[in-house]
């Protein structure tokens, strides 16, 4: 018995077409394609490579493939403290990516600037680009990581896609 | 082994004044900072100490002369330490640079000239190192303002 002669797989069979609203379906598409862009710049990037390594695997929610360039990646994922001197790099790593995209604020540093309160740190690198998720910790724990791209995904997912919208 | 080439040392290279110590096993001069350059050429080539290990400042603000500039020397042959040590006002705070002797002074005083303002006269890059050009003042003087931020791009709304 071939593939095709699988009961319900006959064209015209139970399988051929399902029903969907087509924001949910972009949202569903969307959310799984998660391509991370690490700017890992601190100790938090041990607990990045914790968290998207087996144990943890961030593969399971489709965001475990990083792209090093800003312009195949949709999740800018912020891990470790931002210095002034760095601050204009993260900005135009943030102005090369295409849309859709989402920032990650991985740690108290990317979050707030953490216990740096000096003449170094970025108090928090919402204060340069914006950001979609905050996750806490110093580092975070990776349940927490994952809180927040579960999180995020859900924001994905709730998004809504106008047919006809202000630029088209 | 190491008392006698402390003995030395200090015999040789120690100002009349100034009396040698020896602090947590590490040999302490006090000098001028005049007698930088010679000092230092001295521990290298009589005594052997070649590996230049640190150059930094501590702020005294209350105290004049108001910095300390402190060198470390190692002997790679005898493995000690030699500390030197010297005083520089607020208002000319100057001493030569040590790159003829050791190349890696180079970025060690690049870094000690913009925590500090020590100027490292001889040294022809002081451009800044860990900080970034249009920076106004010295972050590690105890005088400046702790959460004075002076950012590059400016803030979002």
């Amino acid at each position: 018995m071939t593939a095709g002669n699988l009961p319900g797989h006959q064209r015209g069979g139970a399988f051929d077409y399902f029903t969907t609203k087509k924001d949910e379906f972009v949202g569903w598409a969307r959310k799984f394609s998660l391509f991370p862009y690490p700017f890992v710049t601190a100790c938090c990037g041990m607990e990045f490579m914790s968290v998207s390594s087996t144990p943890y695997d961030t593969d399971r929610f489709g965001a475990a493939l990083p792209r090093f360039t800003p312009r195949q990646s949709d999740l800018l994922m912020v891990v470790g403290t931002i210095s002034h001197k760095q601050a204009p790099v993260l900005k135009r790593v943030y102005e090369q990516m295409c849309e859709p995209k989402w920032v990650m604020a991985f740690g108290a540093c990317a979050t707030s600037g953490g216990f740096y309160q000096n003449y170094a740190a970025v108090p928090g690198i919402d204060k340069i680009i914006p950001v979609d998720v905050y996750v806490p910790g110093c580092p975070p724990r990776p349940e927490m990581v994952i809180d927040g791209i579960m999180k995020l995904q859900d924001r994905i997912a709730a998004q809504r896609h106008p047919i006809i919208n202000k630029d088209f | 082994m190491t008392a006698a080439l402390f003995e030395q040392v200090a015999q040789e290279l120690a100002p009349a004044g100034g009396a040698p110590e020896v602090a947590h096993g590490v040999l302490v001069l006090n000098i001028e900072p005049e007698a930088v350059a010679t000092t230092a050429k001295a521990l290298k080539e009589r005594f052997g100490f070649d590996l230049f290990l640190d150059v930094t400042a501590v702020d005294w603000p209350e105290r004049a002369p108001r910095f300390d500039v402190v060198y470390h020397f190692y002997s790679m042959r005898d493995h000690v330490r030699v500390r030197v040590k010297t005083r520089v006002p607020e208002s000319d705070p100057v001493v030569d640079t040590l790159v003829p002797l050791y190349g890696s002074a180079r970025y060690m005083e690049r870094e000690c000239h913009e925590m500090y303002g020590i100027l490292f006269r001889g040294n022809d890059d002081l451009r800044p190192l860990l900080l970034y050009e249009g920076f106004v003042g010295h972050p590690l003087r105890k005088d400046y303002p702790k959460q004075q931020e002076q950012p590059l791009v400016p803030y979002r709304k």
